[in-house]
Parts: structure tokens; sequence; C-alpha cells
């Protein structure tokens, strides 16, 4: 079969062929360069979509609150996309993405578009082409996109400088009450979710987390929003009307608040940062694999100490730079 | 993805076949050969597997099946194939059948039969093949 230019493909993605939005998805995954000039002009496209971050510790109860999320989302008549990331193998580089499992109510429907990724080394709780993935179901009209970061930390913020509202899952019975959310993640949720919270001990967890939220309000100044704490069972539905509510008003107020005009520069600022720092990580590997092994051997006979030797292989980046323009 | 990035493989079960540690066995491996594995779960319907592997755009399709139900499940995925226009997905089946049907299901488009005593290096050596001969899309 032929290669179909990536032009062509945007077209199909924009009248919502999801053959052509998948298959995207994985040239912008690949870094292929012919889709390069395809994503800039799919970006200036874009901007139409609710972006809803939902991040936690692993066996939170993330990927289920998605698809409940999901589900409720589209009975209200929204596309919906979801970039849902998991761990790539340290070791193989390989991975296993499990995550649509607990989205398989969602699986037939093509309303509902589901992408799993790989992080492949990228740390910080999202993959290197999420945001891409966001920009080209934007253009394929999905109106909410769901981003499911990896389960992982204490501090896998990034998460809240990509989207428009960012949830935090909390689920009970994990360590003492806020062992989960000691620093970053309290501060980064629009909303918090307790998760699982049909179990007895979940009780114990929202009143926690209610209190460490009371001592935070004493000191920010923020009256536009409140952070709520919703609890959430996925087993009995409790919650998740009270989940869709809050997210749509923290939309509503984040799109008139000076808060909200604040946050999308600082989402700008974040994917601009991102881009140039995953650009200038891509020339450094092609510098270094040359230019680092000679200065490796003089360090490793002591001919010269390691930060000098630093500036040595950065003065090489910048004569490429110099170079190559 | 092609060029650069790991083969993208999508390990579906479908239909009434509660069996999956076969197929869990063979992710683990795929996954230590260095590939992205997406796992359905169980009971998937052709529709739901084909959905979720068009989405995912994944290289190569694959569907254990130990419940004999390869004859009427694989015309259905093919057409379903077609109709996302997705008909350059590499299909490949697992499982246990007769050899008779191995033939047929070659014969509907089925890339590679990989039965129950199949080493997994032979999975991973055949799935790498079949991805190199496709070349990029």
């Amino acid at each position: 079969m032929s290669y179909i230019p990536s032009d062509t493909l945007a077209e199909r993605a924009a009248r919502g062929e999801l053959q052509a939005v998948g298959r995207l998805i994985s040239r912008a995954e690949a870094g292929v360069p012919e889709v390069r000039p395809t994503l800039a002009a799919i970006y200036r496209r874009t901007g139409a979509a609710h972006v809803i971050g939902i991040t936690g510790v692993a066996g939170s109860g993330k990927s289920t609150l998605v698809a409940g999320l999901a589900l409720r989302l589209r009975q209200a008549g929204d596309k919906v996309g979801i970039v849902a990331i998991d761990p790539s193998s340290p070791y193989s580089g390989g991975s296993i993405l499990g995550d649509r499992i607990r989205m398989s109510e969602l699986a037939a429907d093509p309303g509902i578009f589901i992408r799993s990724m790989a992080t492949r080394g990228a740390l910080g709780g999202m993959a290197r082409a999420t945001l891409e993935a966001v920009d080209i179901l934007d253009l394929a009209g999905f109106d909410a996109i769901i981003i499911e970061t990896v389960g992982v930390g204490q501090d896998e913020v990034e998460i809240a400088r990509a989207s428009h509202t960012t949830i935090v899952v909390s689920a009970p019975g994990l360590g003492d009450g806020i062992q989960a959310i000691k620093a970053g993640t309290l501060e980064i949720a629009d909303i918090h979710v307790v998760s699982k919270c049909d179990r007895s001990d979940a009780d114990r967890t929202l009143m926690d987390l209610k209190q460490m939220l009371m001592l935070g309000h004493a000191a920010a100044a923020s009256t536009d929003w409140q952070v709520p704490v919703i609890g959430v069972s996925a087993y009995s539905g409790e919650g998740i009307d009270a989940l869709v509510t809050a997210i749509t008003r923290h939309r509503a107020v984040a799109l008139r608040s000076a808060a909200g005009q604040t946050r999308r520069l600082a989402i700008a600022d974040f994917r601009l940062r991102k881009t140039a720092e995953n650009l200038l990580a891509e020339r450094f590997a092609a510098v270094a694999a040359e230019g680092a092994p000679p200065l490796a051997r003089r360090l490793a006979d002591r001919d010269a100490d390691p930060y000098t030797l630093a500036r040595e292989l950065v003065a090489n980046l910048l004569a490429w730079e110099s170079k190559h323009e | 993805m092609t060029e650069t990035g790991p083969i993208r493989m999508l390990l579906a079960k479908v239909g009434l076949d509660g069996h999956d540690r076969g197929v869990k066995v063979v992710a683990r491996a795929l996954r230590d050969a260095g590939m992205d594995v997406i796992y359905s779960g169980l009971h998937r319907t052709p529709e739901e597997v084909v959905t979720a592997a068009v989405q995912e755009d994944v290289d190569v399709l694959g569907v254990s099946l130990l419940s004999g139900t390869q004859l009427t499940v694989f015309p259905r995925i093919f057409a379903l194939l077609g109709q996302y226009g997705a008909g350059d997905m590499i299909v490949v089946a697992g499982g246990v059948m007769p050899d008779e049907d191995v033939a047929a299901i070659k014969a509907m488009g089925v890339r590679a039969v990989l039965l129950q005593d199949t080493p997994p290096e032979t999975i991973v050596t055949t799935l790498r093949r079949l991805v190199a001969e496709r070349g990029a899309r």
C-alpha cells in the first residue's frame, strides 16, 4: 500500500476519519520528518477542545475513572478523546499498555477515541508526542480530550501545565491518608477525586484531603475557584455527575477569569519550553554521539575535569547549530 | 510505528473464550523484545477489536482464539478493517485450530498463524519480518 502524505491524512482527520487520526498520531510519535509541517499547520487550527488531565499514583483508579467520565461526557453529547499513558520498560524499551482493558465499555463507540502511549523514557508523566496527539484529536473535532498520565510517584506535575482542568485521583488505603499528595500533586489539582469511595476507609481520605486544602487556602488568595474534593465510586456510579458538574464549572470560570487567561499563557509557555527542550536533547544526542567519546577518554585519563570537558561538549553543540541553521 | 519507533501490537481475545494465560505470556515476551503491546482484555467483539486496532494504529493485530470460531471471526475482522480504510494492517492468529482452518484463514488474509507450541522467539522474529516487509506507512 502506498504512503499517504500527512497533509492528506490531516484533511481526512478533520472530517473525522478515525484511521487517519490514528495514523497521524503514529507518525507524530515516530517523529517522521514528513509529518512536521502538517503538525505545524494542525496546531494553528486547534484550541477548541477542553483538555482534562487526570493523574494519581498507580492503582488509584485513574483508568476506571476515565472510563466513567468519558461515558458520562459522551452521553451529554460530547465527542471524547483519551490519551492514556503507560510506562515503557527501562530494560527492553517495550511496554504493555493496559489502560484500555478498564475502558472496555467504551470500546466500540466511534465517538470515543482511545489512544495508548508508552513513555519511552520521557519523564513527568506524559510521553513526548502526547500533546501532538491532543492537537490531532482537537482537529478531528473531539470536544473533550482526557490525558491520563502514567501512574507513578509524587512529582508528576507537568500535566497541570498541559491541561485546562487537572484532576488528581487519590485512593483510600494507600499509606497514611495523604501519602500520595505530599508535594506538588496537592497544589496542581483543580479538582480532587477520592476513588473507590464505596470503601469504608474512604471518608478518612476525603477528610484528610479537605483539611490539607483548608490549610492551603489560608495562604492562597484565589477566590475564583475553590478546589472541590469529590468522592467517586465506579462500582456504584456515585460522584460521577458531581465530577462532570465540577469540570463544567471549572471550564466556565477559567474562560472568563483572569486566572484562566494566565493559565492559558502558562500552558503555551510550557509547550514552547518543552518542545525546545526536546529539540535540544535530540541535537545534543547527535552531537554527543560523535563528540563525547574522545572527551570521555581524556576524563578517564584525568587529563581534564568534568566541568571543563562538558563545556567543550556544549561548545560543540553550539558550533553544530551555527553550521546547520 | 515504522522506521523509528517500536512495533505496536494489539493482542485481542474475541468472543466466548475465557483463557488468556497464553496471550499474557506472549504479551510479556513481545514487551521484552521491545514492542508496545496493547492487550484488549477478554470477551471482545470483532467490532471492538477492530475499532481499537484502528484507533491505536497498530502495526499488527493479533487475535488469539481457543474457541473454534476462527471461520466466523476473521471474515468479520477483515470486512471491518476494510470499512475503516485500514486494509494495510497486518493480521496474525494464535491459539488452537485444525490445519484446514489454518489454510482457510490464511486464504482470507491472515499473514501468520502461530499456534500453541510456537516458541516466543519465533513469534518475535515473524512479527519483525512482517513489519519490515510492509515498509513505511
